[in-house]
């Protein structure tokens, strides 16, 4: 078995003319947490677009655990073993906290399309959605409608979603994203908690989140990585300060 | 939908009560009305409670709105008296109490066929799609009369055979005691398949496709499924239909019949699991009763199916909901004289309404015999100045009356919900 | 050839008329996103309107006043209902103007009546346009061609030529963008649905005259109508143009033709009798498929093209 946990060899995608990945290369070890850094517009939602199957690549292939997973469907590509959050979260907005949760466990735990077995029948389905729930502290909100949750519970429950299934990779897309500072560190270690054990990718905005988590950095400029290493060689590079952060200077500076 | 909100209840004490309960109203009911019309009513309103349900199971439970869901009861419904015929001339052995099960997997055969092409697509295009398989079943109606019957539909009788314990299907009310125990099945197993992991899935995929793509689940596979289910109890209700009326026609895979079902089950409303058995019984009563009548029973429907729309999405089951929560938390003796009010006035607006359209339909289309005619109770010159005077008086007054009405009702309605808010916090 | 000749200006001809009505409802969901579901039902008024004021004013001033006063109503219609259920979504516009249908063919049946009108073409334009071998093509088949090429010139002009067109044009494509300009949408809906209605109306003028005017006109038109919308691709005008004419020209000549699979197997030879198995299959012929084939396109359409002949939506 492939070491890594996730390999982009050549990977480019265009919509219309403009490409938007250029040729990504990455690799990803089993059980590392990885960032994905880089200025708006680089493509990296984009780029988890294309490793969780909701866009085809153009070219390129992309490997979970030595496997091809190109081109397949987004629920093959869970079904293997990848699971994703969403940078504008994405829930099941009728259906209450335990419910969302329990639809995210009933595929890794083989209950699949099932209409023989009585839901609340169900132990296992119940016991791990209750365990998450608890983790994302929301055990409280338990039968509330995920639609009217507060943004920083939805936020939660979004990432108790994507861990739910128990999936070994995990993708979360801007986690902290819209957070105050106190919402923020709540986030910080919930995602630390949830990833114990696991390979985690993220794309981040927030640089204290990226420098407090993070194992390894990648930096996504226009499409293409030009750089990847240790949190204190990134800070070092000086092609990153040029490219990246000299970008977020000017952003910060307008804003 | 607020009933998107499905709680975590044990089998519980109420929901024995609540199921014992219609089971007992259900043989009793022919016990009240022992009239032979008022059988019909109830034989067609079972009938309509499963084929109204199986089609929530798309509408309301998985976010799929069918123009077509007639094509399965309908088949199934042929299916049913073809097997029939050729069980009455003994060439095998089929008692009339299992034939629904000849209706169901039926139905579900033709959810499996034509299912695996509506269901690739969802929302507006699945709409679509099934409105197109709807009017080519429709059309192959008059293509093929071996099997549709042409014009006169396939008839059948569903007394052959010995009797057994008696039961000849013979009298209506056996008839309506097998309708009602196949109702009373069918209701159990569609209120279980709410609670099973597809189930839960179809709510999921209604509410968010994307991400139940991201948990695992193939979408297109969770609506094919949750369809052939729902195609198999429409097939139920289609065989009963036929055993109930003896004769299956084009009507019964009609777009009428599809369309028919969709008021029914929206003016229930869909968001609950009981709401489209409301608007079954409403439908029914609206057909079956109101059609006597007034030959404007359509035109009504049709006003308050709009009216719900625009009103009350959710529905009569969410304004019943929506009073038991008044009702629970002790405010509904607050709102109540206000609804007395909007209810008076509601019900000049609604004089006003029939009277203009019966003397409309009077005068221009059913003017041959003259144009007295007769309405609660009175008689009266259709053409004639006066009782025009008094319609449109009703129609102003009635109508400023119940805006008000309604304008008050809504401000205490907001009042009591703010109060509820405050009160949580 | 005098067969195909006739034949392809009938169907030219009825596809123009399908035209008219698919028009309006392409303009109304690509401004929108409202599939008006009772769009064949304005259709509908348009042709009684339109007998009922010919009775007293005659064809002409009817064929220009019941098209307005179709439209006026769709305008009505939208103002106090359709913008009211906006805020539901689509599925529940959907319902609505499915309601709205219901509620058109029943009031349609209380004012006047289920017996069709006697709503004929008028003396002028009645009798042969011209002689073809021996085939005579009706004059009214050839007005009603000129009023549908007369409605998409204006209706070409009005979008290229004028403020409001620009801003309709433009909806067409990018509808955030429009609505993010500022201009009044809700205004520029209450137009596109009242002039949509307004063309259906136009439809129903010709349509009632050349076919007949009875309260299940619409039931019959609606669906043929929709399978045109999907097929050219929703929210493409021209597509439904071309999908107009296609859908014209093949049931005009399906319905003209008595093949059948059981004759095409005769001439090479194999003989089909009423013991062969379905039996009633083979020897459908073309002209009783007929009605079935727009659906037939229509499903086959939205499993292989779903974005339907020239459109650019998929859902």
């Amino acid at each position: 078995m492939s070491p890594n946990a996730l390999e982009l060899k050549a990977v480019r995608k265009s919509f219309g003319n403009t490409e938007i990945i250029r040729g990504t290369d990455l690799a990803i070890p089993r059980g590392e947490r990885h960032a994905v850094i880089g200025p708006n517009g680089a493509g990296k939602s984009t780029l988890f677009n294309l490793i969780s199957g909701r866009f085809p690549v153009n070219s390129g292939a992309i490997l979970l655990n030595g496997e091809d997973i190109t081109g397949l469907k987004p629920f093959e590509i869970n079904r293997k073993g990848l699971s994703r959050s969403f940078q504008i979260t994405n829930l099941f907005y009728n259906l209450s906290v335990f419910e969302n949760l329990r639809c995210a466990v009933l595929w890794s735990l083989g209950y699949r399309y099932s209409f023989w077995h009585r839901l609340n029948g169900l132990r296992e389905p119940q016991r791990r959605a209750e365990e998450v729930m608890h983790r994302i502290g929301l055990t409280r909100r338990r039968n509330v409608a995920a639609g009217v949750l507060s943004y920083a519970e939805q936020r939660a429950l979004e990432i108790g979603i994507t861990i739910a299934g128990g999936a070994a990779a995990i993708l979360l897309d801007e986690p902290t994203a819209g957070m105050n500072r106190s919402e923020t560190a709540a986030a910080v270690e919930l995602v630390r908690s949830v990833t114990e054990g696991k390979t985690l990718i993220m794309v981040e905005h927030d640089m204290g989140v990226v420098f407090d988590l993070a194992d390894r950095i990648s930096v996504l400029v226009y499409g293409e990585i030009i750089a990847s290493g240790r949190p204190e060689e990134i800070r070092a590079n000086p092609a990153v300060q040029e490219a990246y952060l000299g970008a977020l200077h000017k952003e910060v500076a307008h804003a | 939908m607020a009933a998107g909100v499905l709680r975590y209840q044990p089998l519980n004490l109420a929901r024995w009560i609540i199921w014992g309960g219609t089971a007992v109203l259900m043989a009793a009911l022919p016990l009240v009305f022992t009239q032979g019309f008022a059988i019909t009513v109830i034989s067609q309103m079972g009938v309509a409670i499963i084929f109204t349900l199986s089609y929530n199971m798309l509408l309301g439970q998985s976010g799929m709105l069918s123009f077509g869901h007639a094509v399965y009861s309908g088949l199934g419904a042929y299916i049913a008296v073809h097997t029939l015929n050729l069980a009455a001339k003994g060439q095998f052995w089929m008692p009339v109490s299992l034939l629904p099960l000849v209706g169901g997997l039926a139905g579900a055969f033709f959810g499996v066929l034509f299912g695996y092409v509506t269901t690739k697509r969802a929302g507006t295009t699945f709409a679509m799609i099934t409105l197109g398989i709807g009017e080519l079943v429709g059309s192959c109606s008059l293509m093929f009369p071996d099997f549709f019957g042409g014009e006169g539909g396939i008839t059948t009788n569903r007394v052959f055979g010995q009797p057994f314990l008696g039961i000849t299907f013979g009298p209506a009310i056996q008839v309506y005691y097998l309708i009602a125990l196949w109702c009373i099945a069918s209701m159990a197993l569609m209120y279980a398949w709410s609670h099973t992991p597809l189930g839960r899935m179809a709510n999921a995929v209604r509410d968010n496709p994307e991400r139940a793509e991201f948990v695992g689940y193939d979408t297109q596979k969770v609506r094919w499924l949750t369809l052939i289910i729902s195609a198999f109890f429409a097939g139920i209700a289609g065989a009963l239909t036929a055993i109930n009326f003896e004769i299956v026609t084009a009507e019964n895979v009609s777009a009428v019949r599809s369309g028919g079902v969709l008021l029914a089950a929206f003016i229930g409303g869909v968001g609950f699991f009981f709401g489209p058995i409301i608007g079954a019984c409403v439908f029914v009563y609206f057909v079956v009763a109101l059609s006597v009548h007034t030959k404007a029973w359509l035109l009504y429907l049709g006003l308050f199916f709009m009216l719900m729309v625009m009103f009350a999405p959710g529905g009569i089951a969410s304004l019943i909901m929506m009073q038991v929560q008044l009702i629970a938390r002790k405010r509904f003796g607050r709102i109540a004289r206000h609804y007395l009010a909007a209810g008076a006035s509601g019900l000049m607006v609604l004089a006003a309404l029939i009277l203009t359209v019966e003397m409309t339909y009077k005068i221009s289309v059913d003017s041959a015999t003259g144009t007295l005619m007769k309405l609660f109770g009175m008689e009266f010159d259709a053409a004639a100045g006066t009782a025009w005077a008094v319609a449109i008086g009703l129609w102003i007054v009635g109508g400023w009356l119940f805006n008000l009405a309604c304008l008050r009702v809504a401000r205490v309605w907001g009042e009591i919900q703010t109060e509820f808010v405050e009160g949580r916090a | 050839m005098e067969f195909f000749l006739i034949s392809l200006l009938n169907g030219v001809s009825y596809g123009l008329l399908l035209f008219m009505l698919s028009s309006g409802l392409t303009l109304i969901f690509s401004m929108m996103g409202v599939l008006n579901f009772a769009h064949a039902s304005f259709y509908m008024i348009g042709a009684y309107l339109a007998y009922t004021l010919g009775l007293k004013l005659g064809f002409f001033p009817a064929l220009f006043l019941a098209p307005i006063l179709t439209g006026l109503f769709g305008a009505l219609i939208e103002r106090f209902g359709l913008r009211k259920v906006h805020r539901y979504g689509h599925v529940a516009e959907l319902l609505f103007t499915f309601g709205l249908a219901y509620l058109i063919e029943e009031s349609v049946k209380v004012i006047w009546g289920l017996a069709s009108m006697p709503y004929r073409i008028p003396a002028v334009l009645d009798g042969p346009l011209f002689t073809l071998y021996t085939t005579s093509f009706p004059k009214f088949r050839g007005f009603m061609m000129l009023v549908a090429l007369a409605m998409l010139f204006s209706v070409y002009l009005l979008l290229m030529r004028t403020r409001i067109g620009l801003v309709i044009q433009a909806a067409l494509t990018h509808p955030q963008t429009v609505e993010a300009l500022g201009h009044n949408v809700p205004r520029v809906f209450m137009l596109v649905f009242g002039g949509g209605t307004a063309l259906a109306g136009l439809a129903g003028v010709i349509g009632g005259a050349a076919f007949i005017t009875e309260p299940s006109m619409a039931a019959s038109v609606g669906p043929i109508v929709f399978v045109v919308a999907v097929v050219g691709g929703m929210g493409s005008l021209a597509g439904a143009f071309l999908a107009s004419l296609l859908i014209g020209i093949v049931q005009t000549f399906a319905i003209a033709l008595d093949w059948s699979l059981a004759g095409m197997l005769a001439a090479v030879g194999i003989g089909v009798t009423e013991s062969t198995p379905l039996y009633s299959l083979w020897k459908l012929q073309l002209s009783q498929v007929a009605p079935v084939l727009p659906y037939l396109l229509l499903v086959l359409m939205l499993i292989f093209r779903p974005k339907g002949l020239l459109g650019t939506r998929a859902d």
